[in-house]
């Protein structure tokens, strides 16, 4: 942004940053910092328009008041010049702000990996970003940092002038991870991940929120964010490896279970593949996770086999389903060995047999595909089912 | 008598329900009660039940449905602001680790009602009750198409105020949000009776709503008096034609994606579930698909009203009026192209955020071009500051205000730090209140007359308008200033001390408004029962332009004697001109729709469907349904639809006016 640019924002921001903290005004990581410029400059082409729009309201509704005796001319309605104004004026601005959103807002897409940490302070290319995965849980925030096999909850904490990458997701329902001072927001929600990036250019203590409603407990849903020395980071790492706490599924389980104003805590270890399972929605061993399920269905499906998988849900007590007229609440069962997929698609009843013949008009031959329909997700099925047996569950 | 026995009767619904730990709803609900009591003791004192019934709760006649409309905005207007001062209490002492009055329970359900209460039974009332009253009159028309439908449309709407209402003091309302969105609205996270009122509330509302803009349609296309071609139109009736529009491709999309809701909460369908394939990111798609030409539903008939305003009142024809047409029509069309920026946190992508930025942004144009129009048409006009013009210019000035925080919020970098802010929040209340109410404050101002003969008193009126204008900006500025503090919107508690000076001051702002909507209803007051009446012989007080202003104030049940000629789009500027004469013989006798009590019994019916679903009294729910086809069904033989207006009684009545305007000469 240029320095003009800048001066003119002056007046504007001046009366808000003297009277309050306005964060989002004066932020302390490059990408929030992008940010407010671009809310600066968009404010202030618009403002080349509204600004002339209402001193003109005030001006004419003072002119032309009744008892003035300013020109009347009832008649007057068109003028083809004006309207040529008044619709090319804003459409002039728009373009400008058109191009303006168009290019920052692929600059600044938040699944785009950092190119800079400041302005003219390109990202070298030997420093690691940092790898946080967070998760939301009702009503606090999971942080797992996969590089240092550490976890933490409601405490963020990374060295300044660092790229942080950031993946997201949540175990109920919506939300949307925020720090004000370090880059806009993005939605974690439940069986899916987004993705952030960021960076925090000044030493200090942030506030995080969760920007999106989702319960009770949302008002007292934030954390502390750190930006620290490099020094302080490693430290910092140390502390939270000493903790007695470590992160397996089964503790992750008894954090997830909704409770409030949640003091920060520290997990010295992880254990694998949690991340994964969290997003996936298999954190219990004996559920399917999605990505398997979704890897099945892209291989034509179980059919009706699948059905034979569901297992009534136990995690919630064996409550019935709270709707009235649902069905028993069910998941999908992991499938454990190559024994028990046959067992379960053993009750599926015969293919038939898919027609060769040729389709008629042009003579097309029929895709390959449809020739090999008999089992494809079967034959996949087994295959790697034959494999996960030798592998360690932990690779899941 | 067992256990299984009561459950069965009454579904789900037990003494627990009743919230009777809640002092202030145990307070509020013996407050309606005793008021309720005194409103059915007067209208039985006075005799009033027959009158009511029979002059306006069966009435298909197009004003009386618009007025009925009107009162029924006016008092959810009440309702909602009240949840209002209630948020704003409780964020103006929610701080250092002090709750607040309120506990999470409640004060989730305030914003959820708030919200929906405002959209659905504040502002469609509102504006559907001027296209009511007002399109039939500026097309020259005798009635909407379809009375009786009017009548249903209405009592379905007011219906789903009842369910809200019952929400109140008979379970509880959502905590969600007023989009309720999924998982969080799923019935794994919001089991009780909320969701379900919410659902049943806009399902049955939402009958209305559809079937009213269904009406409208097919009276602003096939009944305009002669001579009144597309773009001779006043720009009111175009608006409303382009609202109407709105509504008919937007509410089947609400009908459907609750429905789709419904069924994941009834019978364990997985539409937007978490799990099992289901899509919540859907369900926010699908919403904000309707969601947002909501937005333009509502704003749309308040740029007609402005309009109307503005060139009555610059005593001018309007400028530009077929580039404001287009300019509506533009907007129509691109109300269904933006939808998605309401979620471009949700991670769709650099290209596909920044098409939506861009196309929210060109609305902006024609929305500007607006602007200018109404600016150039008081450009050499000769302006009368009524209440109405007065509302206008506070429009201008505020409306460009929330119209360019709309565009900042469209740039999507820049909406990834404000989104879900209480800048976001600022934003909208600028548009709905600077554009939609005081839109609304503008025709209530303007038509006044027209519907009861005597003009609204202005001393009041402007306390009124001053204390909105102060108490807006008092409320909703340290609203923009807290969220680029970084403040999220419906939270309930803070730990940020500096944060508090804000919140008080928007509180105060909110009390002034209070302030101002006490004045607006002593205007009415001081008008309805006041001494001084203005009263308006003339049927045309504001020397207007367009043809409401040719009959007489109020009009006569059949609007127009004789069905007008139209050659200019002020059709009544024109006959004014042209020294147009009245006729004042030769009458013939008009057909009318006579009145029913149908479109009560069905929408009544409804809502004992709505509350058994709710309850999962499933008896009643079947019984109700049957009911309601049934009622529909005999409906249809009744063949005792319409009557003539006999010759005499409609020359005494015309007699009568030509009389009242000879005197008023």
């Amino acid at each position: 942004m240029s320095r003009f640019a800048k001066l003119l924002l002056v007046p504007l921001a001046a009366p808000l940053l003297a009277g309050c903290n306005a964060v989002v005004m004066a932020p302390a990581g490059d990408v929030a910092v992008q940010q407010r410029d671009l809310i600066i400059i968009a404010t202030v082409l618009m403002l080349l328009i509204i600004i002339p729009v209402m001193v003109l309201v005030v001006l004419f509704a003072r002119r032309y008041r009744q008892g003035n005796n300013a020109k009347y001319e009832p008649n007057w309605d068109h003028s083809t010049q004006l309207e040529l104004v008044i619709w090319s004026a804003p459409l002039a601005i728009i373009i400008c702000l058109g191009a303006v959103t168009w290019v920052s807002t692929h600059l600044l897409d938040p699944y785009r990996e950092l190119g800079r940490l400041g302005p003219d302070r390109p990202v070298v290319a030997e420093v690691e970003p940092l790898e946080v995965e967070v998760v939301a849980l009702d009503w606090k925030w999971m942080f797992i940092y996969p590089q240092y096999d550490i976890a933490t909850v409601n405490e963020l904490v990374a060295p300044v002038d660092r790229p942080i990458s950031f993946k997201l997701t949540a175990s109920t329902v919506m939300n949307s991870f925020y720090i004000p001072a370090m880059a806009g927001q993005i939605y974690a929600m439940p069986g899916m991940q987004t993705r952030l990036h960021g960076v925090i250019n000044e030493p200090g203590t942030y506030k995080g929120i969760a920007a999106h409603y989702s319960g009770h407990g949302f008002s007292g849903m934030h954390f502390e964010t750190k930006g620290v020395s490099d020094r302080e980071f490693e430290a910092w790492v140390a502390e939270v490896r000493n903790s007695p706490d470590m992160l397996s599924r089964q503790r992750y389980l008894e954090v997830e279970k909704p409770s409030e104003h949640v003091p920060v805590m520290h997990f010295a270890g992880v254990e694998s593949g949690l991340y994964t399972a969290i997003v996936n929605m298999c954190v219990e061993r004996d559920k399917m996770c999605v990505s398997e399920m979704m890897s099945i269905d892209e291989q034509g499906g179980l059919g009706h086999a699948g059905v034979n998988n569901l297992a009534p849900e136990l995690y919630g007590g064996g409550e019935k389903n709270r709707s009235p007229f649902g069905p028993q609440k069910t998941y999908v069962a992991a499938i454990c060995s190559t024994d028990e997929a046959i067992a379960m698609t053993a009750k599926l009843p015969a293919i038939k047999a898919p027609d060769a013949a040729p389709l008629v008009g042009k003579g097309l031959i029929r895709p390959e595909m449809v020739a090999h329909s008999n089992a494809p997700a079967l034959d996949w099925l087994a295959g790697k089912l034959a494999f996960n047996q030798n592998t360690s569950a932990d690779a899941l | 008598m067992t256990n299984e026995f009561w459950s069965f009767i009454f579904g789900r619904l037990t003494w627990d329900v009743l919230p009777i730990h809640e002092p202030i709803l145990v307070v509020t609900f013996i407050v309606v009660v005793l008021g309720g009591l005194a409103v059915v003791g007067a209208l039985t004192y006075f005799k009033l039940w027959s009158y009511l019934w029979k002059e306006w709760f069966t009435s298909v006649d197009h004003k009386k449905i618009g007025i009925m409309y009107m009162v029924l905005g006016l008092v959810m207007l009440l309702r909602g602001f009240a949840d209002a001062l209630m948020m704003r209490l409780q964020q103006a002492i929610a701080f250092n680790g002090y709750e607040g009055y309120l506990n999470a329970h409640h004060y989730d359900q305030l914003f959820s009602v708030h919200g929906v209460i405002m959209i659905f039974f504040v502002a469609m009332p509102l504006i559907t009750g001027f296209m009511n009253y007002v399109v039939p009159l500026q097309i020259g028309a005798r009635d909407v198409s379809f009375p009786f439908l009017n009548n249903f449309s209405f009592w379905m709407t007011a219906g789903g105020a009842v369910l809200v209402m019952m929400s109140l003091f008979i379970g509880e309302f959502a905590q969600t949000g007023w989009l309720a969105f999924p998982p969080l609205s799923g019935i794994e996270h919001s089991p009780a009776s909320g969701v379900d009122y919410y659902i049943w509330a806009l399902q049955v509302a939402g009958v209305g709503t559809t079937l009213s803009g269904v009406n409208l349609i097919a009276t602003i296309i096939k009944m305009r008096a002669p001579g009144m071609s597309l773009m001779k139109m006043p720009v009111f009736t175009w608006t409303s034609l382009c609202t109407n529009v709105l509504i008919v491709a937007s509410f089947p999309i609400l009908t459907a994606v609750l429905t789709l809701l419904a069924l994941d909460r009834y019978v364990g369908t997985n539409f937007f579930t978490a799990d099992f394939g289901g899509s919540p990111m859907m369900y926010i798609n699908l919403i904000w698909i309707w969601g947002h030409p909501e937005v333009y539903i509502l704003i749309l008939p308040c740029f007609g009203i402005f309009s109307e305003v503005a060139s009555t009142f610059s005593g001018k024809r309007l400028f530009g009026y077929t580039s404001m047409v287009y300019a509506t029509v533009v907007i129509t069309v691109l109300s269904y192209l933006v939808w998605l920026h309401h979620f471009f946190t949700m991670g769709s992508g650099a290209s596909v955020n920044s098409f939506f930025g861009i196309t929210t942004m060109i609305i902006s144009i024609p929305t500007g071009a607006k602007i200018f129009n109404w600016l150039f048409t008081m450009y050499k006009g000769r302006i009368r500051f009524e209440l109405p013009m007065m509302w206008l210019i506070a429009f201008m000035l505020t409306f460009t205000i929330g119209g360019m925080t709309g565009v900042l919020l469209a740039v999507p970098p820049a909406d990834f730090v404000l989104h879900n802010s209480l800048f976001l929040v600022a934003h909208f209340h600028n548009v709905i209140i600077g554009g939609v109410l005081f839109g609304i404050f503008a025709g209530i101002n303007y038509w006044w007359p027209k519907a009861f003969g005597y003009k609204l008193n202005t001393y009041w009126g402007k306390i009124s308008f001053w204390l909105w204008n102060v108490g807006f900006w008092l409320a909703f500025g340290p609203l923009y200033v807290l969220g680029l503090m970084g403040v999220t919107r419906r939270l309930r508690t803070f730990d940020d001390p500096s944060l508090q000076i804000w919140f008080i001051i928007a509180g105060i702002g909110a009390l002034v408004i209070a302030a101002g909507i006490a004045a607006m209803l002593v205007q009415f007051g001081v008008s309805i029962f006041g001494k001084n009446k203005e009263w308006d012989t003339t049927g045309d007080p504001w020397n207007g332009r367009t043809l409401e202003w040719a009959t007489s104030s109020p009009p006569p049940q059949y609007n127009f004697a004789f069905t007008p000629i139209i050659h200019d789009n002020d059709a009544w500027a024109d006959m004014k001109a042209r020294h147009a004469q009245r006729p004042t013989k030769d009458f013939m006798e008009i057909h009318m729709p006579r009145n029913t009590g149908t479109g009560v019994v069905l929408a009544g019916l409804s809502v004992v469907l709505g509350f058994a679903l709710i309850w999962y009294m499933w008896w009643l729910a079947i019984l109700s349904f049957v009911a309601l086809i049934g009622a529909a069904i005999i409906h249809t033989f009744n063949y005792d639809r319409d009557y003539y207006i006999p010759v005499e009684a409609i020359a005494d009545v015309e007699n009568e006016r030509t009389r009242l305007l000879s005197g008023a000469r």
